[in-house]
């Protein structure tokens, strides 16, 4: 006898719960707020990569061929400014970070909704006011500003770009600001800091550098403007400034930022090892301290950016000796990792295979960042590709792999869909191959002795860059994958359950997507973090 | 290396093999850690993947554990930071006796005047095992210094000078980059270095069409912008006497004592107010824009030979501060 299929009334969610375009953008709820950042910081993410592309495309052959010289002085500049900007810095915090931490502490939204959405808007008008620049003209001085080549000999769109800048590291400490205080006051009752995820722990050290680094950004780019527009001296010599200023407070902050940039991603990788190892983080405490200590130490080293720049050599001793403590807790916390895994019950879900590659490369980046801190070697390498090679390793291989690891562990909980495995682990394979590709030839080229920013370049490099290219188009096509797929999981997606990984996690123990509200009763906590000893052992059957 | 496919810098400087040796050391143990968590990882994963291994252990940590693996790397790094400051610390005191080229960086070319007055544009001859330090400036934005095959970079600023020696090892040509980006021709601001043999290097002196030596010109620079007007040789002058205080302390009107290096000397022409000497009044006019890069540099050649016979005292430390900020 055939019973009468019933339809299937579809559970109220946050997703659901309203529709309209002002219900998005008037929203203060912290789940659409990341996806409306998730939005944004993708848009950034192609931009970015077609600046990247231009300047891998142009570098094929010696002579500058594809692109007159100020063209692509601004597609490297532009490139550096999209995704550290734009990208890196927001990327886990305000699309992860924001969907997933008031769930991980069992609160309803986080401490502060409506400086959330205000983030948004105002990371929304600086990415305008760069991207004004970017379409009118260009800027040319490289991420980094120096002086007095920006103040004074740059005949693009500094200011512009400078104040787009300005704006956004307002988004930035606004984000901080709302994960500090929603981590100190809104965790459920019986989640102390010794049972909070780790994911907490490296968001809130995040955080910290956030709020007490992003000012002096500000400020020196306000100084920067200024003295463009109307010749205050500060940086420029000619009018009595000192250029190294520019760079001792451009630093100050530039360094802590790529912690800013590391320390969410290490902490999505604490979150992936232990699911599908099955098991406790290995030596809980020290990761969580090494995340403290990263912040905190990550404001002594800034000057190890000028080593030869024309500090004392007195300086620069102390500067590298700090750079070396720096590494040691980024070291602890790969171990520890690793010893996750010992004799746990692993799976090679993809989350899982982007966190392996997020070790792999994420330990070259910060070992090659080792070879930096040596004074007699920097000297030799600092300013060559050797450099743009470590910092991708730990900005692409690192940081980049572990948003992808993040994206595909909580899409299911983000969505209530599961994305297909086999593309996603093609991908996975994919990226990590495009990237050794493009990046390991680099570390050769800036030993040999090829410079940065470089339009043209002596033929005898040729060989390398062809083969760096080659990885890039290689890369490129690992990240368009997972766009795809994910798209293609919205509409014909399996659907996830509220834990399809079988995760421990407060984040897990409520529907998918979950509802507005989060939970529909405040849990209670009373067991320790990532107690996978107590979770029943049930076999993953979704997506599989 | 191969010649067409190269995979290595010559090494063409006393340093460069010091430099190589700490970057192999670097490169060991790097590949050393690097294979290690790749093939625990790679063994753990397979060894305790879930179809051979579904329950897992329960493991909290171990604190010997957790201090071996931070307190070894921390010797490793301990290890790394000596030898490297060591290696720094040596291109940071020029020897004395080195031959001095003033340079003046500009975009975007790399401009050389040898202390014979010889001038050159981009290529830089230089002889074989001889120190040669490099005095710098630029006439406008930062550039950077950058000879691979030596292993050394320094910065070139506008507004003081900075300075990097090398001893050349081995004869022939080798690539010179601008290393700081500057603007539009950046990729295009490349030089050469050329190393001569001692006799060959004499022989291209000569041919250098110079209009004297760098320290005869400025003093013919000295005397016709009027500086010796004020600055005697006897002690009757209202600027002090200049003969002998290049390298010693100078007593300021502010009880402050500095050392009378290249920047001091600069600093005094183009903005003397900053730094009077002790027992003179602050009247000395600035020649800031009167001056050009190459003059300065010509004027301060002979103002410091005006110290020459009196090398006994020089230290290294002056060597030592003249890339450093006072």
């Amino acid at each position: 006898m055939a019973t009468a299929v019933q339809p299937v009334v579809e559970r109220e969610n946050y997703l659901n719960s309203n529709y309209g375009i002002k219900s998005w953008l008037l929203t203060t709820d912290h789940k659409r707020i990341a996806l409306l950042y998730l939005f944004s910081i993708t848009a950034m993410f192609w931009l970015g990569g077609f600046f990247a592309m231009m300047v891998r495309l142009e570098l094929l052959t010696p002579a500058g061929d594809l692109l007159t010289s100020d063209t692509y002085n601004k597609m490297f500049t532009m490139h550096g400014i999209t995704m550290v900007f734009f990208f890196l810095i927001p990327s886990v915090p305000a699309v992860i970070g924001n969907f997933v931490i008031p769930l991980m502490v069992g609160a309803k939204d986080l401490a502060f909704p409506r400086l959330n959405l205000a983030s948004w808007y105002i990371y929304m008008i600086g990415a305008c006011l760069a991207l004004y620049g970017f379409l009118f003209g260009g800027v040319d001085t490289g991420w980094t500003f120096y002086t007095p080549f920006s103040t004074a000999y740059s005949n693009t769109h500094v200011v512009t770009v400078a104040l787009g800048i300005f704006v956004v590291g307002f988004s930035s400490i606004f984000t901080g600001l709302n994960f500090i205080v929603t981590i100190h006051r809104m965790r459920a009752p019986g989640l102390t800091w010794s049972r909070l995820p780790l994911f907490c722990w490296s968001n809130y050290a995040a955080s910290l550098i956030m709020v007490l680094g992003t000012p002096v950004i500000a400020i020196t780019l306000l100084l920067v403007a200024f003295e463009r527009l109307f010749h205050i001296g500060v940086f420029n010599p000619a009018l009595g400034g000192d250029p190294l200023l520019f760079q001792h407070l451009f630093w100050f902050y530039s360094h802590p930022a790529v912690y800013i940039m590391i320390l969410p991603g290490m902490g999505v990788i604490s979150e992936v090892i232990t699911c599908f190892s099955r098991k406790r983080a290995f030596g809980y405490e020290f990761v969580a301290l090494a995340s403290i200590a990263i912040a905190v130490l990550g404001f002594l080293v800034w000057a190890h950016h000028m080593f030869v720049a024309g500090i004392s050599m007195y300086s620069a001793l102390v500067f590298s000796l700090l750079s070396y403590f720096v590494a040691i807790p980024s070291a602890v916390k790969v171990f520890n990792w690793t010893a996750t895994m010992y004799k746990g019950s692993v799976r090679y879900d993809t989350p899982m295979l982007y966190a392996w590659g997020f070790i792999g490369l994420f330990t070259i980046g910060g070992l090659t960042g080792v070879f930096l801190a040596s004074l007699g070697i920097d000297v030799h390498v600092t300013d060559t590709y050797f450099v743009v090679a470590h910092f991708h390793f730990v900005m692409v291989g690192g940081m980049v792999v572990a948003y992808l690891a993040g994206l595909h562990f909580w899409w299911p909980k983000i969505t209530g869909k599961m994305y297909p495995e086999a593309p996603a682990k093609l991908a996975a394979l994919l990226t990590f191959v495009g990237f050794n590709l493009t990046f390991l030839p680099q570390f050769v080229l800036g030993y040999m002795g090829m410079p940065r920013r470089y339009h043209a370049y002596p033929p005898e490099f040729q060989v390398l860059n062809v083969l760096s290219t080659a990885g890039a188009s290689v890369l490129a096509v690992g990240y368009v994958l997972p766009m795809i797929y994910f798209l293609w999981s919205l509409r014909y997606g399996e659907d996830a359950g509220p834990n399809p990984w079988n995760a421990v996690g407060l984040e897990w123990m409520t529907p998918s997507p979950p509802p507005t509200h989060n939970f529909d009763e405040t849990p209670v906590v009373t067991w320790e973090a990532y107690d996978y000893e107590h979770q029943p052992q049930e076999e993953i059957t979704v997506g599989h | 290396m191969w010649k067409n496919f190269p995979l290595f810098p010559e090494r063409a400087s006393a340093l460069a093999a010091q430099v190589d040796g700490l970057y192999f050391f670097l490169v060991a143990v790097s590949a050393f850690f690097t294979v290690l968590i790749f093939l625990t990882i790679f063994v753990f994963a397979i060894k305790y993947r879930r179809e051979n291994h579904p329950h897992p252990s329960h493991i909290e940590g171990s604190l010997p554990l957790e201090l071996t693996w931070t307190l070894i790397p921390l010797g490793i790094c301990m290890i790394f930071f000596a030898w490297g400051s060591l290696i720094y610390f040596q291109e940071g005191r020029p020897p004395r006796g080195a031959m001095e080229v003033y340079t003046v960086a500009k975009q975007w070319m790399w401009k050389f005047e040898h202390e014979g007055g010889q001038r050159e544009i981009n290529t830089l001859h230089v002889p074989l095992g001889r120190d040669v330090k490099m005095i710098m400036s630029s006439q406008d934005v930062i550039h950077s210094f950058f000879v691979p095959a030596f292993r050394i970079k320094q910065d070139v600023l506008p507004g003081r000078y900075t300075s990097i020696w090398f001893h050349p090892t081995k004869t022939g040509t080798y690539h010179l980059f601008c290393a700081e980006y500057c603007g539009t021709q950046h990729s295009g601001m490349i030089g050469e270095v050329v190393v001569m043999e001692p006799a060959a290097y004499q022989a291209w002196l000569t041919t250098g069409g110079t209009s004297g030596t760098l320290i005869a010109s400025g003093h013919q620079i000295f005397t016709q912008m009027g500086c010796e007007t004020c600055h005697r040789s006897d002690t009757q002058g209202r600027g002090p006497n200049l003969a002998g205080i290049y390298d010693k302390p100078v007593a300021l009107e502010d009880g402050r004592s500095v050392m009378a290096d290249e920047n001091y000397l600069r600093e005094s022409i183009l903005n003397p107010a900053a730094k009077v000497t002790a027992g003179f009044k602050p009247i000395m006019p600035t020649y800031q824009g009167q001056i050009s890069e190459e003059d300065l540099a010509a004027v301060i050649s002979y103002i410091k030979s005006l110290s020459q016979p009196q090398t006994s005292t020089t230290s290294t430390k002056e060597a030592a501060e003249t890339g450093n900020r006072e």
